[in-house]
């Protein structure tokens, strides 16, 4: 990757708050271009290990764009040019050696608005374990399945209509789903684009409290709009404004003492 | 991974690996097959290529030469006698002249003495039988022309044509004869004695070339049989065969030529004799052109010339093509652009038949159609998209219009026929009722793209009309429809081109006879352009063959440029709301 | 005398139009705000009303005069030519053509007579329809004339009866289907049923019988014990060459769809797009004549090669070349409802860690199915109507056979080879082509309404 700090930026860019937990993720002065929009600046952030960091800022703030950074599903926009460094244990994900296709076995994405396949709920959640080869037999296949719609804690819903189809289900029910289908295949990270934003209240209450269970095991990056979202579900939070990373710290010190008059202004409703 | 919170009895699930061997055998064959996967398609684009590639190519390879004539370009003798005996000199008395005689005329002066009623008869099939066509225009141009000798292009018939533009045959000349040959005669029959062994070679390739024929012949018999054919089909064949092995198995040295081998003519004293029998010494034939003496010939100034292809596989046989070499080898064949093409209606004969009658017919036709479906596909269209309201009758003549376009257009023409010609008697053949029929075909084309191009346009172009007081139609024709035009148009132009391409419909009302005059009126009997096509790819004469080819060449030249036309116009007026 | 006709109505709307604004003009006095309608909507208003009454006429009087002509003509033809319905309708087809000037052979005195019936019946039947529609014409644009006024609303009328033209457009494609109909199950019905028809099979003979010969002799003395009317090698040969058309079309439009949809650059695709759209705008005729002179020969080459006996005129020929002609149609189907397919689907496949070609196959072909599947229906339907390709290189010869090396022959085909030529619309051989028809149609219009719904269900999922 090609990588030219500008120590002038590297600068202003903010302090990194300290962290007891061990690094996940690190990103090093992450520029995100849309053909000739610079659509992100300069990012630098670590990311906790099996903890939720949730990613906060007004629309078209640029954390969608990080967050989808972290897989590269960037990849798929042809006039989407990364430059920076963003390691994962360590290692750079942008390294030409590192297939994007195992990155993504890695780095799970639940989207905006649940996409379940057009087939069966079994089939869904099995396609990922199907084309990574994870299974040697059905049994085993059947065994995962299930264990993941019971973390995605689905499965008292629809262990007896596993072979109706998913788009089926209600909207809740559906991004359950996804999150099942992601955690098949038993990712180190899961990314959260907005997760719950199509959903009523009821069901992201579920998804928030499975998030909540979910965090043991992996390491969760959820992307949202709502504030209270953020406090609720994530130990550390990061506030985005106009391409650049304002503020990170752990949750509580962002939405009680933030150090940026942006994040200020932000969190208590001036803009937004 | 180990234990999980929820459920808590599940075991764990395995995690991706990357780095063991297994895992990136893995890998790579997934990517294997997705290289595949693409190949696959970039394959099946090359083929769809392929094939256009091969369409177009043996299209324009066969069609090239039929824009072209050959003319057998003399000096002419306009002859008083056979033009204008009276000396009327007026415009009727010249145009029915006799210039077949003239134009005959001309031909026996090229090649003098030609002697006895089959040789002049395949002589003068050289010539088509409109081979004074041209000549007669310049005389009716010019009658001072009368008398005198002018150079003029006399038409070649179509086998002769075909013969030139394809190379009927390869010709080989030997030179290099050792002996002195003598021929008994000028004309007729003559035999040709030659000292030396000259015809050894030939008499021994006649002999191999019978031996491969009676091979070929035992083959297919051996595949027939092979296959259960029964014994009597086969006999003749196995009769055929041992006749050419008798011949060839023959000890005699004298070989008779036939229709089945490659022909062999001898050159000299300025004449052409073709060789019926022949030993090593002595060659019996008859005169095709005349020598111009008995005298002896030395060696090297006479000459043998093998015609390679078989008589029975040519189109034009040994004199004709005996005689056209001669013309050629004389400098007055000439190929030139065939002009005609254009201006002539069909004909049975080949070299005569051009496309003007059925282009003609296409426009008068598609005048009809665009006259009945622009109007009619744009107010349907209109009604459709901005005044219907929604109730089951819309929706049903939007089911109708969508199911119509996929209707198979030879269902079209049994409308025509029973509606058309059988109930309302309108006339068989007629680009009135072509023109009808290809509009109801076309109607839904236009009418789909001209909702698609009204759609296009946004309310707020309505609503600011309607704002200004208009009427809904107002809105809809002062701003509306102005907008749309270009969409609707690039629509039409489609439907057109698809309506100009379109035959079997056609075929269905009459307009599939043979008609030589250039059609005047709708209700004249004509034909259009694709089923002129059909027509002559009909025929057996290859320059009919080449004739199609061409008038499908001039079809897609009209169809590329109406879609160029589309498309331009959807460039050129393609707006981004 | 129509060209005269339309000459003279045109005259009385320009006269109604002129008139019509003058009086408004003169009736406003110059005062336009007050007036309900500007004045050439009067004038427009007049003017539609000359016409409409005219045009009535026109069509009303043509049919009448041409009725009365036809009546007068078959008077004059002696008796037992008037009983006979078959030497009727070709001694009336004579006369017309002598007075139309068309091609005649030497006619018969009767016939020349009825002719000079035709012509002059048929010539006061013109005139007196020309007086009527003036008449109408007039009293039309009077009516007109005498309703200009500063309150009449002539906008609002005029803009009613451009809004019935509009209807009477919209439904002319709804005529177009009752023509059809109109002729193919009339003409069916009387193949079956009709007891003046002879040499008629039934309808169990038709459509189960495995002979079809409808061009034995037709004369009463020769018997028709010859013809057969049995429809299944028709059936067979037609489906024969459309599953060859779609074995080579389907694979080849899919992939060129899925690789113009998901894979090619925009470079790829501005060359791609071009040829499959020069692929489709081809002339059937063209096809049909490179299939006959190209692809048959090299068929019957190569297989001889491999010692098979190929038939000259080949079910695989034609059928290859079909499927050529159907490509375009099957990828540019495809391409649309593959791009119809939702972005998040194919991200949510990548997300999970898969490549492309397994996104495609395993997420977006699935989703697309339904699109995919009514894509091939209508490309069936096609190959099935398809005439030109088969009647210049499938043949004539009705064998029930399943070798696509045999020749074949289709319901197009025979539709074509019956119809072309003169024809009486009173035998059974004549009736039998519009009972191809109608299976023709009935079959495709099946084949098209059920893939039009399934697209219409399907887009709606997505959109």
């Amino acid at each position: 990757m090609d990588m030219r700090p500008d120590p002038l930026i590297m600068m202003t860019t903010p302090a990194q708050a300290p962290t007891t937990t061990p690094t996940k993720v690190a990103a090093n002065n992450v520029n995100v271009y849309y053909g000739a929009k610079h659509a992100l600046k300069d990012v630098s952030v670590d990311i906790p290990e099996k903890s939720v960091t949730a990613f906060i800022g007004p629309s078209g703030c640029g954390k969608s764009t990080f967050l989808r950074c972290i897989n590269r599903m960037n990849d798929t926009v042809a006039s989407c040019r990364v430059e920076g460094l963003i390691q994962i244990d360590g290692k750079d994900i942008y390294d030409p050696a590192l297939d994007p296709v195992q990155l993504r076995a890695r780095v799970g994405m639940v989207f905006q608005k649940p996409n379940p396949f057009p087939k069966s709920i079994y089939d869904n959640v099995a396609y990922g374990p199907r084309i990574h080869g994870l299974s040697r037999s059905k049994a085993e296949l059947d065994q995962i399945v299930e264990s993941s719609l019971r973390k995605a804690s689905l499965w008292e819903e629809v262990k007896d209509r596993l072979n109706d189809s998913g788009t089926g289900l209600s909207g809740g029910q559906q991004q359950r789903l996804c999150i099942a289908r992601t955690i098949a295949i038993n990712p180190e990270i899961i990314l959260m684009d907005e997760p719950c934003s199509a959903l009523d209240p009821i069901a992201t209450a579920r998804i928030e409290e499975l998030m909540e269970e979910l965090r043991h095991n992996f390491t969760i990056i959820i992307v949202t709009h709502s504030m209270q979202q953020a406090a609720r579900v994530s130990q550390r939070t990061a506030f985005f404004h106009l391409g650049i990373l304002v503020e990170t710290g752990s949750t509580s010190d962002i939405f009680t003492n933030p150090t940026d008059k942006r994040t200020q202004d932000y969190i208590t409703g001036r803009f937004g | 991974m180990t234990d999980i919170t929820a459920g808590g009895v599940s075991p764990p699930i395995r995690r991706v690996e990357f780095d063991t061997a297994e895992s990136k055998a893995r890998l790579r064959g997934r990517y294997r097959s997705e290289a595949r996967f693409k190949a696959y398609g970039i394959a099946a684009l090359a083929v769809a290529a392929a094939f256009l590639i091969a369409l177009l190519s043996s299209i324009v390879m066969r069609g090239i030469p039929g824009f072209f004539q050959h003319y057998l370009v003399a000096d002419v003798l306009v002859d008083a006698a056979k033009i204008d005996p009276e000396g009327k000199g007026d415009a009727a008395t010249l145009r029915a002249g006799d210039y077949t005689a003239v134009a005959r005329a001309a031909l026996a002066d090229a090649i003098p003495g030609v002697e006895g009623r089959q040789l002049k008869r395949e002589l003068n099939g050289l010539l088509s039988s409109g081979a004074g066509d041209a000549l007669r225009e310049m005389v009716v141009a010019d009658p001072s022309l009368v008398g005198q000798r002018v150079r003029a292009p006399l038409l070649l018939a179509d086998e002769a044509d075909v013969f030139l533009k394809d190379s009927g045959t390869k010709i080989r000349v030997l030179t290099d004869t050792r002996g002195v040959a003598s021929p008994s005669a000028t004309t007729g029959d003559v035999t040709i004695l030659v000292g030396a062994n000259d015809f050894a070679d030939d008499v021994a390739l006649v002999k191999a070339e019978l031996k491969a024929l009676a091979e070929g012949i035992d083959e297919t018999v051996a595949r027939r049989k092979a296959r259960g054919a029964t014994v009597e089909s086969l006999a003749d064949l196995e009769k055929e065969a041992a006749d050419l092995r008798r011949r060839y198995e023959a000890a005699a040295t004298s070989e008779t030529l036939d229709t089945k081998t490659a022909s062999r003519l001898v050159g000299i004293n300025g004449g052409l004799v073709k060789v019926k029998e022949m030993t090593p010494t002595l060659v019996k034939g008859e005169v095709i052109i005349p020598l111009k003496s008995t005298a002896d010939a030395a060696p090297g100034t006479w000459d043998i010339r093998v015609y390679e292809t078989p008589e029975s596989n040519r189109n034009l046989n040994d004199r004709g093509v005996a005689f056209l070499e001669e013309l050629k080898a004389k400098g007055l064949i000439e190929s030139q652009f065939n002009f005609a093409f254009f201006t002539r209606g069909d004909s049975r004969e080949a070299e005569l038949a051009g496309i003007q009658g059925a282009l003609v017919g296409s426009i008068l036709t598609l005048l009809v159609t665009i006259g009945l479906c622009l109007p009619i596909g744009v107010l349907a269209a209109i009604y459709l998209e901005e005044f219907a309201p929604k109730n089951r009758i819309t929706e049903l003549i939007e089911i109708n219009i969508n199911n119509l376009a996929a209707v198979p257009s030879i269902v079209f023409g049994l409308l025509g026929l029973a509606v058309f010609l059988n109930f309302f008697g309108m006339p068989r053949s007629a680009p009135l009722v072509g023109g009808l029929v290809l509009a109801l075909l076309v109607l839904p084309t236009i009418i789909i793209a001209s909702r698609a191009a009204l759609k296009s346009v946004p309310p707020s172009i309505r609503e600011a009309a309607l704002g200004i007081g208009a009427s809904k139609q107002q809105a809809v024709f002062h701003h509306v429809l102005p907008l749309a035009m270009p969409g609707i148009m690039t629509g039409t132009i489609i439907g057109m081109a698809h309506a100009l391409g379109e035959t079997a419909p056609l075929l269905m009302i009459g307009m599939i006879a043979f008609i030589v005059d250039v059609p005047s009126s709708l209700t004249q009997a004509a034909t259009v352009l694709p089923v002129q096509i059909f027509l002559w790819s009909d025929l057996p004469e290859p320059a009919f063959k080449m004739k199609t080819a061409a008038a499908i060449m001039v079809l897609l030249a009209v169809l590329f440029v109406m879609n160029g036309l589309a498309i331009w116009l959807r460039k050129k007026f393609e707006r981004r709301w | 005398m129509a060209g005269w006709y339309a000459l003279v109505v045109v005259a009385l709307m320009l006269a109604g139009f002129a008139l019509a604004r003058g009086r408004a003009q003169s009736v406003a006095g110059g005062n336009y705000a007050g007036m309900h309608s500007l004045p050439s909507y009067h004038g427009l208003y007049t003017a539609s009303l000359a016409f409409i009454p005219a045009l009535i006429t026109f069509l009303v009087g043509s049919q009448i005069a041409g009725y009365l002509a036809t009546q007068s003509a078959l008077s004059a033809l002696p008796n037992d030519i008037q009983s006979d319905i078959l030497r009727q309708g070709a001694a009336l087809r004579e006369a017309v053509n002598i007075v139309r000037g068309g091609p005649v052979g030497a006619a018969s005195a009767e016939v020349q007579s009825a002719a000079v019936n035709y012509a002059s019946a048929l010539s006061a039947g013109q005139w007196i329809t020309l007086a009527v529609g003036v008449l109408a014409g007039l009293a039309g644009l009077s009516w007109g004339l005498s309703r200009v006024s500063m309150n009449f609303r002539a906008r609002n009328a005029f803009e009613k009866l451009v809004h019935a033209l509009l209807w009477i457009c919209a439904t002319i494609a709804v005529l177009t289907t009752v023509g059809i109909v109109f002729s193919v199950v009339g003409e069916t019905y009387r193949f079956f049923f009709d007891p003046a028809i002879k040499g008629k099979p039934t309808v169990f003979e038709f459509l189960f019988g495995t002979e079809w010969n409808p061009q034995a002799a037709m004369r009463a003395d020769q018997g028709d014990i010859q013809t057969a009317y049995g429809f299944l090698p028709l059936l067979t040969g037609t489906l024969l060459i459309t599953v060859i058309a779609i074995a080579v079309a389907g694979p080849l439009g899919l992939f060129s769809a899925i690789y113009l949809a998901e894979y090619a650059s925009p470079g790829v695709r501005a060359v791609a797009k071009p040829i499959l759209e020069i692929l489709a705008g081809i002339p059937t005729v063209v096809l049909g004549f490179f299939a006959a002179l190209t692809v048959a020969p090299y068929i019957r080459g190569w297989g001889e090669t491999f010692g098979l006996n190929v038939a000259s005129e080949s079910a695989l020929a034609a059928g290859v070349v079909m499927g050529m002609m159907i490509i375009p149609f099957i990828s540019s189907l495809s391409d649309d409802v593959i791009n119809a397919v939702p972005q998040s689907l194919r991200d949510g496949s990548y997300a999970m860690g898969a490549t492309k070609s397994e996104t495609i196959r395993q997420v977006v072909l699935p989703a697309a199915l339904p699109g995919i599947v009514s894509a091939f229906m209508l490309a069936i339907s096609r190959a099935i109507g398809e005439t030109m390709i088969v009647v210049m290189a499938a043949g004539l010869a009705a064998n029930l056979t399943f070798n696509p090396l045999d020749a074949v022959t289709t319901i197009t085909v025979q539709i074509k080879t019956i119809l072309v030529g003169d024809q009486e619309f009173d035998s059974a051989k004549t009736l039998a082509a519009f009972a191809l028809g109608f299976v023709l149609f009935f079959v495709t219009l099946v084949l098209n309404f059920i893939a039009l719904k399934v697209v219409q269900k399907y887009r709606e999922q997505y959109d």
